[in-house]
């Protein structure tokens, strides 16, 4: 049977059991008064049957073909041993293919090999089909075990409600459980996809190399060539287009949001925050194309026109530079990125200062203090840690933002401080490296995850520096 | 804000011009005198809205000059309300409308060239909750005479600030420790460093709306003598739930009840010889 039927008979069977628990509760209590109401008691014996089975299920589907491919490729026959490796993983992918029944040979195997082949897809789904037998199998046992342990402390006095409590305690700690485990598996894939990069580039080499080109090394002989993996370009374009953006959201944002939550009245609030809102579930290729078809062509008008009116002047060459200007360029991307973000400051700050407790600003007007005075001086260096965060948080997004720079900061890697250059950023060069046909081994590839890494590293690193600042604000103001 | 004509004749739109003039006044009246005070703060008909509902009805009553005047009443009767009335903090909250006369020093409060900003530097407020800025505790009672521009220089605004707090009675507890945050202090110190903070500024009047609710006994005691000292000086008004601690303070009460200003007059015959069943009722607690 399929594992996802098996789990579907599992909830049928708990739920059965949920209503034959109840009933033999409903029954035994005849006369006497319950511990907990009946639901409890259907939902512990429910729980004790249907939840431990589930959880083998669950594993089953998830490492079960796993488990599968560990098994079929540890002794590999000689013809494949033979093998490189690349076409080795494919004669073990078609093995697979041809035991689901699905054809996706494009390689013509030669007669001996497409013998091995036969065989081995016959192994493959015999292993397949005794791994679900065994899981499924074991899933019944605990059922059974389940069911049959706690059917006969079924009683009346049985503190039902308590242990339901328990195993939901349980439970939610399993599903928090997943989401650190996955972190941690991101974190470690990251690591281990990393260190095959590093072991073809030196770490210095990346983080400090000067120049970017990862196109060199798709050829064979050049592999490690040096400097071509050198990630500063990379650094400093997205480091100049974060700049750019925060210039833009920053004042903005959080303007809004003393505008929002200390002058606007109920009724421009209630009209101006849904519009942030809906701003701010605009997807990002939408702002990109906005980027690319709007802001960049409005600006190189701009320094198009400007450059117009100094050449042949005494400023000619910047003239001659400004004429030259581009659609794709630093400031096109940040500026967009800029207005991406001002929502998202904006609310975060207005939660903030929303926060700050009405007694403060009653104190200051209270003083004489007007409104400007007052968020100056009481309500912005209450919130300032808070805001401080909200800015920091802006930050790790513009960083880790792909689209627009994709489509609007142009792609050269190079090292500028000039919001008119082409840039290119960390992760610009992700897609670039991860899209399209590529082999997962090659250090172009590789490259990605190594890029990854680092921009994980510096988020990291702001969400710590972040957490100091606020914590060192409590300490001074609370 | 504006920072000139120092010799106008209207205080509250002008900006300061008494610094000192307090001190001039300060002729000490005899606790509970009983000749006739001077009028600080002349109210006639007061009615106060929130929206539409009406939460003052018709509020005529004259309060004294350097003294203490309780304000007692059930909850929701309007107290704070009328308070706020005083110094306009209703105009911050929206949708609450003040109508009637209220005059400090003859001067209409409500009056068209009155600016709320230049009102309420001279009419100080006290919280119910100590309310200390996140800032330090110098910078918190150096607040007012930043803001309004009191001080010309820094020793200038470090004597205000020095001042503020003796008169408050924080000084001794706090000289050393200037620099630290007024979050740090105790419930107590903290609400003596909001009442340096608006004495900063030399008011003519403190509002105080239940300035000891949140406080121990012993603190509670140390505000209660601040207030006694304070009234050689100002023109304090107190609001407060305790009637032994309006009894104590005061040199006279109003109580008022849904709205309406029910009865006022000395302190002593209020809690004494009531004219007003429901005075009388309040008083002994048999309801409120
Ligand atoms: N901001 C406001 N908006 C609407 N109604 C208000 C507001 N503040 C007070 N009220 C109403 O006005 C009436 C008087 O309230 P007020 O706060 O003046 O009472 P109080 O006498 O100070 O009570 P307490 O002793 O509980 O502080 C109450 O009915 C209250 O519900
Ligand atoms: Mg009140």
């Amino acid at each position: 049977m399929p594992t996802p039927l098996a789990i579907a008979a599992l909830l049928v069977v708990s739920l059965a059991v949920y209503a034959l628990g109840r009933r033999r509760v409903g029954r035994l209590s005849e006369g006497q008064s319950l511990h907990s109401l009946p639901g409890y008691y259907g939902l512990w014996i429910a729980l004790w049957t249907g939840a431990p089975a589930a959880l083998v299920l669950l594993l089953l589907m998830a490492g079960g073909p796993r488990l599968e491919s560990a098994l079929l490729t540890a002794n590999p026959p000689a013809v494949v041993a033979a093998m490189p490796s690349e076409t080795a993983q494919a004669f073990w992918s078609d093995a697979k293919a041809l035991a689901d029944g699905q054809s996706t040979t494009r390689i013509a195997w030669s007669p001996d090999e497409r013998k091995v082949l036969k065989e081995k897809a016959a192994e493959a789904a015999a292993l397949e089909s005794r791994i679900q037998l065994g899981g499924q199998a074991a899933a019944l046992v605990l059922v059974l075990a389940g069911f049959l342990l706690a059917w006969p402390r079924l009683a009346p006095q049985l503190r039902a409600r308590n242990r339901v409590e328990g195993w939901i305690g349980v439970l939610l700690a399993l599903c928090s459980a997943a989401a650190v485990l996955t972190t941690i598996g991101i974190i470690a894939s990251l690591l281990y996809e990393s260190l095959r990069f590093f072991h073809s580039v030196p770490p210095l080499d990346f983080l400090f190399g000067l120049d970017w080109q990862p196109q060199i090394a798709m050829r064979e002989d050049q592999v490690a060539a040096k400097g071509a993996f050198g990630a500063v370009p990379l650094f400093v374009g997205t480091f100049l287009v974060m700049i750019i953006a925060m210039c833009v959201a920053a004042p903005v944002g959080l303007f809004c949001a003393i505008y929002l939550s200390e002058y606007a009245g109920p009724r421009t609030r209630s009209v101006i925050k849904p519009m942030l809102e809906i701003l701010a579930g605009v997807p990002t290729v939408v702002y990109g194309f906005f980027a690319a078809l709007t802001v960049g062509p409005a600006l190189r008008g701009f320094f198009n026109y400007i450059g117009s009116w100094l050449v042949q002047g005494p400023f000619d060459p910047l003239g001659q530079y400004l004429m030259a200007v581009q659609n794709e360029m630093a400031l096109t991307a940040g500026v967009v990125m800029g207005i991406m973000l001002i929502p998202y400051i904006s609310s975060l700050s207005d939660d903030i200062i929303n926060a700050v407790p009405q007694s403060l600003r009653d104190g200051s007007y209270a003083m004489g203090a007007t409104r400007s005075e007052t968020v100056k001086r009481v309500i912005l260096p209450a919130a300032l840690p808070g805001v401080m965060g909200a800015m920091l948080l802006a930050v790790s997004r513009a960083i880790g933002e792909t689209m627009i720079v994709t489509m609007a900061s142009g792609a050269q890697a190079r090292i500028t401080a000039n919001p008119l250059d082409s840039v290119s950023t960390v992760t610009f060069q992700m897609v670039q490296l991860l899209t399209g046909d590529q082999e997962f081994d090659s250090p172009k590839t590789l490259a990605a995850f190594g890029l990854g890494l680092t921009l994980f590293l510096v988020t990291l690193t702001l969400n710590v520096i972040a957490l100091q600042v606020v914590q060192r604000y409590r300490q001074a103001y609370d | 804000m504006v920072m000139s004509d120092p010799s106008s004749e209207a205080p509250l739109s002008g900006p300061h011009s008494m610094p000192h003039d307090t001190q001039v006044r300060a002729t000490p009246v005899a606790a509970g005198a009983s000749s006739q005070p001077d009028i600080k703060i002349h109210c006639a008909g007061v009615d106060a809205f929130y929206g539409e509902k009406q939460a003052l009805f018709d509020i005529s009553l004259d309060i004294p000059d350097r003294a203490v005047m309780a304000f007692i009443g059930p909850s929701g009767c309007g107290k704070s309300t009328f308070l706020r009335c005083i110094n306009r903090m209703n105009d911050t909250i929206p949708g609450a409308r003040v109508t009637g006369r209220i005059e400090i020093d003859g001067q209409d409060v409500n009056g068209k060239d009155v600016d709320p900003v230049v009102l309420r530097s001279r009419v100080g407020m006290v919280f119910q909750k100590p309310n200390p800025f996140p800032k330090s505790i110098f910078e918190n009672v150096a607040y007012g005479p930043r803001i309004h521009g009191l001080a010309t220089s820094k020793s200038e605004l470090a004597d205000m600030v020095e001042v503020a707090l003796k008169r408050a009675g924080l000084w001794d507890e706090v000289a050393d420790r200037l620099q630290q945050p007024g979050n740090g202090l105790s419930g107590g110190q903290q609400q003596r460093l909001v009442i340096a903070r608006a004495i900063a500024v030399q008011p003519r009047v403190i509002l105080m709306d239940e300035p000891c609710s949140a406080l121990d006994p012993i603190a509670t005691a140390r505000i209660e003598e601040l207030i006694d000292d304070l009234r050689r000086q100002y023109c304090i008004v107190i609001v407060t739930h305790s009637m032994a601690q309006a009894a104590r303070v005061s040199q006279r009460t109003a109580f008022f009840h849904l709205g309406r200003l029910v009865e006022h007059g000395m302190t002593e015959e209020i809690f004494t010889n009531p004219r007003e069943p429901r005075t009388q009722d309040y008083i002994t607690g048999r309801y409120g």
